[in-house]
């Protein structure tokens, strides 16, 4: 035959050998686990960043105590949310009523009626309000097959209207004094405020639902491959409609400390919170087609947006840039995941 | 013998889709200790058989005893609590996750009933992977990074992590090497040594000769036999059942050695090659030519088809179509010079699966069905029809969802769509994998047709007789380097078998 047999006496080239030793040694490299490694330092090198610009750029204001905390404040409940959201994508759902539940159970905490209970009652309405938008939320995706994006679209509206029939657009303001008091100086524990102490306990616990239990790697799981969980022995359904409750609580903790926040409850809390915290999942490399999550990446993200808006504040600059910046941000940081080694293998 | 009571016994299923009657009627009894192999033609319901067995579908009829004992399989959960466990024709695998959460996904080791036990689950994955004869599989690795065989190995570790009394396997060797066919074929003696039955779905009906007990046969929904002695029963007899006609298991005639000699190469390959992935190639292929690429899953078959079709980018050498370089790296390049490639990974690389089978099978013609960008759905599906008729794909429905058609089927739907297209250099990626005996006769007749009409085949299968059967020149790989290259009428199958094991230098 006409063909040359390519090299056929000879040892295998050291490429094909390294690649033999490669298959061996498969176990030594773990690249994915790497580079989430590498992405969350990456998010904390532009944090870093951030922090640089603003003490050059606000030398006085910036890097000041009370500025910082503010900034922690601000993130605190945003970050909520996104903890609630980010198990949510990771499962391959989507929910977009975040901002509108965060509005109604601040509202409905802060009626006359629920305020005549006291700091319980106001804690707890806000609560059950989330959890209930959630449970809603939940059985229509998991057990009326409602497509996510749908089902919380409609509560988003419905929510948001719900929430300016009851206020009729007025500010309510709260006159509890025990859970004003949980927003002033003087409740602040080793400098840190308790909103921040809130947000913190719910960022651990998340963590170590989504990556210690049973619950979270099924949410990985569902988001991964539906079908394959199913067949796996998974309720899908049930673990569905768990994953919406949970994002109605983490609204529900929300609008708490909204209220304690700005001493009121208003129809208009929690604006575009859907696109914050969806943005900020994303950019900490949640997967938007789900099966992959990582709470720290959220928080990080979190920050990120906060600190840019704050810097934008501090140097009196229109929102707009702003807007611009964020966009800029979120596009980037999508860019830098299609990278990922996860993306061309 | 005492008469023991079947572990198993199905007896009247029936299970409707909309539209198709997938079971009408399948009887089937397993004995504990035994291989059952299941066999039938694509379509015949031998999946969806095994879906009701694993509690994943309801029937619509029937009744199922287990030890003697009535049961109702309502979801994966029964089934896996009474012992069952199925490894499915598609891997139902989360890469996401890591071999041990793969593994133990749905019955985690935990304390206090949610917080998972991370290391005890590596620790007994790896246990499970040793005894499986795959030590190397590190269980902390994401299942997404690992092949298609090693994903195989992770299945069936998840299979035996349970307590099973039975294993369903659902086409479990069509991803496999030889070397590896053999690995799980001991594996499957130590389970049925332990008692354990196995159910055992495959179309290659050497595998049935050596490892199966009895064979269950399936035809449109029906057992049309069960029980039979699975060495005993005579090829030609089973093949009957199977497909209601005699079936000749044998390739088309090949024009004379040399045909193409004269002819100018319409592909050549100069050079090519892939740091780490393999050594360089040189290759020529001659329109009417059908060239075979022989070698171990892992040797850099599909590297070299899809480096040539410009999916992934080469780091030297390059490919010329009618004497014009290509881009390299380009798949646009390689289409519109009139390179096809139907891919060997058709869930994850060639089927938009939410799609029709019609519009699966224009998707690289679509042009010619358009004017100013229209698209005239009528001639586009009547084309494709056309196209799926020639390979006798079952439903013979272009407008079924590519989803709910059985394994082979869907690799039919690939080729059909480079049928389609017409093009002159056909990249053939394992293309009988997981279709039936009757079909793989049409395939053979239909490549061999289309290279007698001019086109070019460069064929990729892990079947060695295969190759040989169909090939007219034969290039064998070992570790991605060229290791011979001869006329496929000068090999036969230990030769080769023994050059992609060994490489021993030849003459
Ligand atoms: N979810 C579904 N919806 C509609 N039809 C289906 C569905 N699943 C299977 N079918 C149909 O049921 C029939 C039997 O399919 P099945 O997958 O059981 O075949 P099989 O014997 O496993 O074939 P193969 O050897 O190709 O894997 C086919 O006609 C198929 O198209
Ligand atoms: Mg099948």
């Amino acid at each position: 035959m006409t063909q040359p047999a390519a090299s056929a006496h000879e040892d295998a080239p050291t490429s094909t050998a390294k690649a033999a030793a490669d298959k061996e040694g498969s176990g030594v490299r773990r690249p994915l686990a790497g580079w989430g490694d590498v992405r969350t330092l990456s998010l904390l090198g532009v944090l870093a960043v951030l922090v640089a610009v603003g003490g050059i750029t606000a030398p006085d204001e910036f890097l000041k105590t009370s500025n910082l905390q503010l900034i922690l404040t601000q993130a605190s409940v945003i970050g909520v949310v996104t903890v609630g959201m980010t198990f949510v994508i990771t499962s391959g759902g989507i929910d977009l009523s975040v901002g509108a539940m965060v509005a109604l159970a601040s509202v409905w905490a802060t009626t006359v009626a629920t305020q005549d209970f006291g700091f319980a009652g106001i804690l707890f309405t806000a609560v059950v309000v989330g959890v209930g938008c959630g449970l809603v939320n939940g059985l229509l995706i998991a057990y009326g097959r409602m497509v996510p994006f749908i089902a919380t679209l409609a509560m988003l509206a419905s929510a948001r209207g719900l929430a300016l029939q009851i206020t009729g657009g007025t500010t309510q303001i709260v006159t509890v004094g025990s859970v004003l008091d949980l927003g002033a100086r003087d409740s602040y524990v080793l400098g840190i405020p308790p909103l921040v102490l809130i947000f913190a306990a719910v960022t651990v616990i998340g963590w170590l639902l989504l990556n210690r239990t049973t619950f979270g790697r099924r949410t990985v799981a569902v988001g991964g491959n539906a079908e394959a969980a199913r067949l796996a022995g998974i309720d899908v359904r049930r673990q569905r409609l768990y994953l919406y409750l949970l994002s109605g609580l983490c609204c529900g903790i929300a609008a708490f400390m909204l209220i304690v926040l700005a001493g009121s409850g208003q129809n208009t809390n929690g604006n575009l919170y859907e696109l914050d915290a969806i943005a900020a999942a994303i950019i900490g490399g949640t997967l938007l087609s789900g099966g992959r999550g990582t709470i720290v990446g959220s928080v990080l993200g979190v920050l990120v947006f906060t600190t840019i808006t704050n810097i934008f504040a501090l140097n009196n600059l229109e929102t707009a840039v702003q807007q611009i910046a964020k966009g800029a941000i979120i596009v980037a940081a999508v860019l830098v995941q299609r990278r990922s080694p996860h993306g061309d293998a | 013998m005492a008469p023991l009571p079947p572990l198993l016994t199905m007896s009247g299923i029936t299970k409707s889709f909309p539209g198709v009657r997938a079971l009408d009627g399948v009887d089937l009894d397993v004995q504990a200790g035994e291989v059952h192999c299941l066999l039938g033609q694509n379509g015949a319901g031998k999946s969806t058989l095994i879906k009701v067995l694993a509690g994943a579908h309801q029937p619509d009829g029937g009744e199922i005893t287990w030890q003697g004992e009535p049961v109702t399989l309502g979801s994966p959960i029964a089934a896996m609590r009474l012992g069952i466990a199925t490894i499915y024709q598609e891997l139902d695998l989360i890469e996401g996750l890591s071999v041990a959460e793969n593994v133990f996904l749905g019955h985690e080791p935990t304390s206090a009933g949610f917080v998972v036990h991370g290391s005890a689950a590596r620790t007994a994955t790896a246990e499970l992977l040793k005894r499986l004869g795959h030590s190397e599989i590190d269980p902390a690795r994401l299942v997404g990074e690992l092949s298609a065989a090693q994903q195989q190995i992770v299945s069936m570790a998840r299979a035996l992590s349970h307590d099973v009394r039975l294993i369903v396997m659902d086409e479990p060797s069509a991803a496999l090497d030889p070397e590896e066919v053999d690995n799980l074929f001991r594996i499957v003696g130590d389970l049925t040594g332990e008692g354990v039955a196995v159910i055992y779905i495959s179309h290659r009906l050497e595998e049935i000769r050596r490892i199966g007990d009895r064979v269950t046969v399936l035809k449109e929904g029906r057992s049309v036999a069960d029980g039979l002695p699975a060495k005993s029963t005579p090829t030609h007899e089973v093949v009957a059942l199977m497909t209601g006609r005699n079936v000749e298991y044998v390739f088309p005639e090949r024009p004379k050695a040399g045909f193409a000699e004269g002819r100018e190469p319409v592909l050549r390959v100069e050079g090519l090659t892939r740091r780490r992935e393999f050594a360089p190639v040189d290759l020529e292929l001659r329109p009417g030519e059908i060239v075979g690429l022989a070698g171990l899953v892992g040797s850099g078959r599909s590297e070299i088809l899809e480096t040539v079709y410009g999916a992934r980018k080469p780091d030297g050498g390059r490919v010329l179509v009618d004497g014009t370089p290509l881009r390299p790296g380009s798949v646009r390049a390689a289409v519109r010079a009139g390179i096809g490639l139907a891919p060997e990974e058709r869930k994850a690389q060639g089927l938009l699966m939410l799609e029709s089978v019609s519009s699966n099978v224009s998707i690289s013609t679509l042009s010619r069905f358009a004017r100013a960008g229209w698209l005239d759905r009528r001639t586009e599906r009547a084309a494709a029809h056309q196209a799926v008729r020639e390979l006798s794909l079952r439903p013979d429905n272009p407008d079924a969802a590519i989803s709910t058609l059985s394994g082979g089927n869907q690799q039919k739907a690939v080729l059909a769509r480079w049928l389609l297209r017409g093009c002159k250099v056909l990249l053939l990626d394992e293309p009988t994998r997981g279709v039936d005996i009757g079909a793989r006769a049409e395939l053979y007749t239909v490549i061999r047709r289309l290279a007698d009409e001019g086109l070019a085949v460069l064929l990729v299968s892990s079947e060695v007789p295969e190759v040989l059967g169909l090939a007219d020149r034969v290039l064998v790989l070992r570790e991605g380097t060229v290791v011979h290259t001869a006329d496929a009428r000068e090999l036969d199958e230990h030769r080769v078998l023994d050059l992609v094991m060994e490489g021993s230098p030849t003459s």
